[in-house]
């Protein structure tokens, strides 16, 4: 009659264990053994055994769980930066107005672009291990995540409403249970859908990082990059084929193992009310009726988490009232403070290095050079964009009038925007050089083959977003293919198309870092461009060089944000927008 | 019941002022002033006012929620600091946590005080039953209905054992009938002493529901938020919304809400109080015709409280256009009831363009805002004015809320009447005929 209820006594009436436990069991072993693997290797002394690439097949799954792991912990590692610099800025409005311009700067900052930089600085920390190196690819990849997903947070706690803070306060929760018990699961549902992205974006930086040059020397950490660029010197067309097909692989994999399940767990935290069924995930499932996760659950997850979240807290929250009659919270004022200092020392650390640096070696014919390189790249992620929006904007609107095509071709392009595209340049390169394609319009072709995706996916989502009774209208009026696009579509579309756009070309700048610069053989190619301009410099070891191209990138990032992709998005939802 | 004023106080607010200063060089607006109130044991209390009138702000000051800019809160006789420990509140959206069980929204103060796990369960699943939810502790609030959802806030507040029991209009989000179920059902868990709360502290823009339930009644008055009547109520429960006693009382509630604007200013020191302001009820031209119409029907002469219910609107609904209708010069409202003027019927005898010559006439002589937005246009050289002109000026007196709800109105009238238009998109006012015959609005400052 009455629902089973958590008072009930445990595991009357059901069987102790049931069929899921085995694989589940087996699961948890495995991830086990992998991180005890993996993790003792990465610490592995820096010779060159542990840093040679071995084209057989058989190793390509080894490389596979190196460059998983890397991912998983620069993801972890940006999430920890996510709550705390998150909550920081979501709490505190001076703190805010600091940290939040910052993020701004840090998210069009280049990171590939001074790679070899950090390199250095982690191997130093680290000598003769590869830790250095494995540090500084797992930074590469944090900063493609950390900026984004931070932002995210920041502004789901505070578009947290009213009255559930109230409904915090009045239940006297303490700021961390706040924090655990609100403010991240709040938060959540933006969270998972922006760390499929991030993550998704942190394989090309992945690749991006594994197989560099730092001062004529050649780094190759194992991994599916480092893998791939082996083959394509070695021309091993066979290995190639596998390693892009690992690659393939990996993406889905982590895709259905632990995002799908993730989203569809983070479901329970939608605040909208309506579930999504298209999230359903036979792993969560798994999980969730594994005898054993309960048990495990029961007994040993909810206790501790119950003793951390609301035990201790509540402890030190009492004797906090008992010491201080008027305590603020601490995050308000001391964490702050230190933080705001430390922050600001860092800042203006860097900032007089850098200034003292570029001064003494700069002079005005590198600036003029920068700029036009500059000019150059701009050129190329305009083109690009354009391109983009030419090709996928019309095949966009033609899946997204079709729901059922568009819900079976949204994972084919999530795969396209979170398979690495800097994977296939090598082989690309070769075919330019091949056909006699110049590599000023080839990097065009690049950039495109790494950006193109965010566009059609905006697209599709503008389109499917259409109001059904807008587009009857049109047909009820006879509204031709063309009107029909151009009064009732393009008005909706036109934000999403900017989103897809900005995001396309906040990635183009990115990948012209790689997509500017070739290697055929055993010579470099370069063409024009900030890109190139910025590899040279790095390869070359010239500061002032790196330093001025870097922060050209980011101007002209932060310029193009402001001057243009955020004009047109406010004339989008101001002008063409639906009412209200 | 034994004399009100004799039972001991919980809560008391001392001349509490709520104000948020203006941007460099405005006027602050004032949204609480000098309110003194005790909330007393073994009462329900009702605060009852318009919307805007500040009853949301005067109970989160109670909680402790809100810090009051003036004056002070006392908890058993000292100054309250923080968040009120002897308060739970009902909140009228639910604030349910959606992600947590029924079973654990209920926990969650419990836990949140380190209660241990399996004593927090026991008190949590038995506020569940009292309240009327077994079975659905494992469900989600997404899969209960409003009136369940309800349920599980009140579940909430009461585990706390809180001393004072706030309601904050906690059940206007739902639909009629499911209120009045859930209304009586309170009603007698706190008449029949099964809630351990000493006292009950009820938001309601309901003068219906105040009546039903509460033992004293606090009227509030609006812009800015002032006492304006304590009223008791000592008709034995269960009330019957049907007898003449009750009716006297909600008609003496009218009465007292719908008294013309100037006397409300009178009768007390202000110091905090500025320069009054004329405040337009919220009300389109549409509605204000329908009500006039409605009138016309009826004989010309209605009682406010009998509308209400034959038209199954809130107070909160009707109260701006029979404001309106009476600011207009339409009709006139005396003792809560509402009747016609020779203005009102000239109106509803016109055709089409008779009527807008009539309503052209009331909004001149009468609205200020709307002669003040002509005054400007006439002496601007473009004859055109930016909205937001008006709209800084406006902050001078209201929230930007409430500035943008009274331009909006000032625009919907001034339209109506023909005085001058308004382009949406560029967010200008403009004279349509620049100086063709309006020599009615010349000089005709009215208000101040």
């Amino acid at each position: 009659m009455a629902l089973p209820t958590l008072s009930r006594p445990f595991f009357r009436g059901r069987a102790p264990f049931s069929a899921y436990d085995v694989p589940v069991a087996a699961g948890i072993l495995a991830l086990a053994a992998i991180t005890v693997h993996v993790g003792s290797r990465m610490a592995a002394p820096a010779v060159p055994e542990t840093l040679t690439i071995d084209l057989s097949p058989w190793s390509v799954p080894y490389y596979a769980l190196r460059s998983t792991a890397r991912m998983f912990l620069a993801y972890f590692a940006a999430l920890a930066f996510t709550f705390t610099y998150g909550s920081i800025a979501a709490h505190s409005r001076r703190a805010e107005r600091v940290l939040m311009p910052l993020l701004d700067i840090l998210q069009s900052i280049p990171v590939l672009g001074f790679l070899s930089a950090t390199i250095g600085a982690f191997i130093a920390l680290f000598p003769g291990s590869v830790l250095g190196m494995e540090l500084a690819s797992i930074f590469a990849i944090f900063t493609s995540q950390a900026w984004n997903m931070a932002f995210s947070f920041f502004q789901s706690v505070r578009a947290i409403p009213r009255d559930l803070i109230e409904s915090a306060a009045i239940h006297r929760l303490t700021p961390f249970q706040r924090f655990a018990r609100l403010e991240v699961p709040y938060a959540m549902n933006g969270l998972v859908w922006n760390s499929m992205v991030s993550f998704g974006g942190g394989w090309f930086f992945l690749a991006a990082s594994e197989a560099i040059t730092v001062l004529g020397q050649d780094i190759r950490l194992p991994g599916l990059g480092s893998y791939l660029a082996t083959a394509v010197q070695a021309g091993d067309f066979g290995a190639i084929g596998i390693a892009i097909g690992t690659t393939v692989l990996v993406v889905v994999g982590v895709d259905f193992l632990f995002f799908r399940p993730f989203l569809a767990w983070a479901q329970k935290f939608s605040t909208s009310g309506a579930l999504d069924e298209d999230c359903e995930s036979s792993i969560l499932t798994a999980i969730q009726r594994s005898r054993l996760v309960e048990f495990l659950g029961e007994r040993v997850a909810t206790p501790v988490t119950d003793l951390f979240v609301n035990r201790i807290p509540a402890r030190l929250a009492a004797r906090r009232v008992r010491t201080a009659a008027a305590g603020t919270p601490w995050l308000r004022t001391y964490g702050t403070r230190v933080f705001l200092a430390a922050a600001g020392a860092l800042i203006l650390w860097h900032g007089v290095r850098g200034a003292t640096a570029l001064v003494a070696g700069i002079d005005a014919s590198d600036v003029t050079d920068v700029l036009l390189a500059g000019l150059a790249t701009l050129a190329r992620v305009l083109a690009t964009v354009a391109i983009a929006s030419i090709v996928w904007v019309p095949i966009g609107t033609f899946i997204g009038a079709r729901p059922g095509l568009a819900r079976r071709i949204r994972p084919i392009i999530q795969l396209g925007a979170a398979f690495p595209a800097n994977l296939v340049f090598p082989l690309l390169v070769l075919a330019f050089v091949r056909v006699g394609v110049d590599l000023s319009w080839g990097s065009v072709l690049l950039m495109l083959l790494a950006t193109q995706w965010y566009v059609l996916f905006n697209v599709i989502v503008g389109v499917m977003s259409v109001p059904q009774d807008l587009l009857e209208v049109g047909r009820v009026f006879r509204l031709s293919r063309w009107q029909r696009f151009r009064r009732v579509t393009a008005p909706v579309l036109l934000p999403f198309w900017v989103t897809g756009a900005l995001t396309a070309a906040g990635g183009a700048w990115n990948a012209s870092i790689v997509a500017e610069v070739a290697r055929v053989g055993d010579s470099e190619l370069f063409t024009f461009g900030l890109g190139s301009y910025m590899a040279q410099a790095t390869i070359a070891g010239d500061w002032p060089g790196i330093v001025l191209s870097i922060v050209t990138m980011a101007a002209f990032v932060v310029a193009t944000n402001r001057l243009l992709w955020r004009r047109l998005y406010v004339y989008a939802e101001e002008h063409l927008g639906r009412e209200e | 019941m034994n004399a009100p004023a004799q039972r001991p106080v919980i809560i008391e607010t001392r001349e509490v002022s709520k104000w948020y200063e203006g941007s460099a060089g405005r006027q602050r607006i004032v949204v609480l002033d000098q309110i003194d109130l005790a909330v007393r044991e073994g009462e329900i209390l009702a605060l009852l006012g318009p919307s805007g009138s500040g009853k949301t702000t005067l109970l989160r000051t109670v909680a402790g929620l809100v810090e009051p800019s003036g004056g002070e809160v006392l908890y058993h006789g000292k100054p309250l600091r923080g968040v009120n420990p002897g308060v739970s509140i009902v909140f009228q959206s639910f604030a349910l946590f959606p992600w947590l069980s029924v079973l654990e929204n209920v926990m969650l103060g419990l836990e949140a005080q380190g209660m241990a796990r399996k004593e927090a369960r026991e008190k949590a699943v038995s506020a569940i039953d009292m309240i009327g939810l077994d079975g659905f502790e494992d469900a989600f609030p997404r899969e209960l209905s409003g009136g369940m959802k309800q349920r599980v806030g009140f579940a909430r507040a009461l585990v706390m054992e809180p001393e004072v029991l706030c309601m904050d209009e906690p059940f206007s989000g739902l639909d009629v009938l499911t209120a009045e179920n859930l209304r009586g059902e309170m009603l007698d868990l706190w008449l029949e002493r099964k809630i351990p709360t000493k006292s009950v502290f009820l938001v309601t823009h309901s003068i219906e529901e105040a009546v039903l339930m509460a033992d004293r009644v606090v009227i509030l008055w609006h812009n800015p938020g002032r006492i304006a009547q304590v009223m008791d109520v000592t008709l034995s429960h269960p009330r019957d919304r049907k007898s003449p006693a009750f009716h006297k009382i909600v008609d003496g509630i009218y009465t007292v809400l719908t008294r013309p604007a100037e006397l409300q200013s009178q009768g007390r020191m202000r110091p905090l109080a500025l320069r009054r302001f004329q405040k337009l009820p919220h009300a389109r031209v549409g509605a204000l015709t329908g009500l006039v119409e409605l009138l016309h029907d009826r004989g010309g002469k209605e009682d406010i409280y009998e509308l209400e219910t034959d038209l199954g609107l809130e107070a909160d609904d009707l109260l701006p256009l029979t404001e309106a209708a009476s600011t207009l010069g339409l009709a006139t409202i005396r003792e809560g009831d509402i009747a016609l003027t020779d203005l009102g019927l000239r109106y509803i005898d016109g055709d089409i363009l008779e009527r807008k010559e009539v309503f052209c006439e009331a909004v001149a002589a009468n609205v200020v805002l709307v002669n003040q937005v002509l005054q400007a246009l006439r002496s601007s050289r473009r004859q055109s004015m930016d909205e937001e002109f008006f709209l800084e000026l406006l902050e001078n007196h209201f929230t930007r809320e409430e500035a943008e709800r009274q331009m909006e109105t000032a625009i919907d009238w001034g339209r109506h009447a023909e005085l001058f238009a308004y382009d949406e998109e560029a967010g200008e006012l403009f004279l349509e005929k620049p100086e063709a015959g309006q020599e009615a609005v010349e000089g005709e400052e009215t208000g101040e």
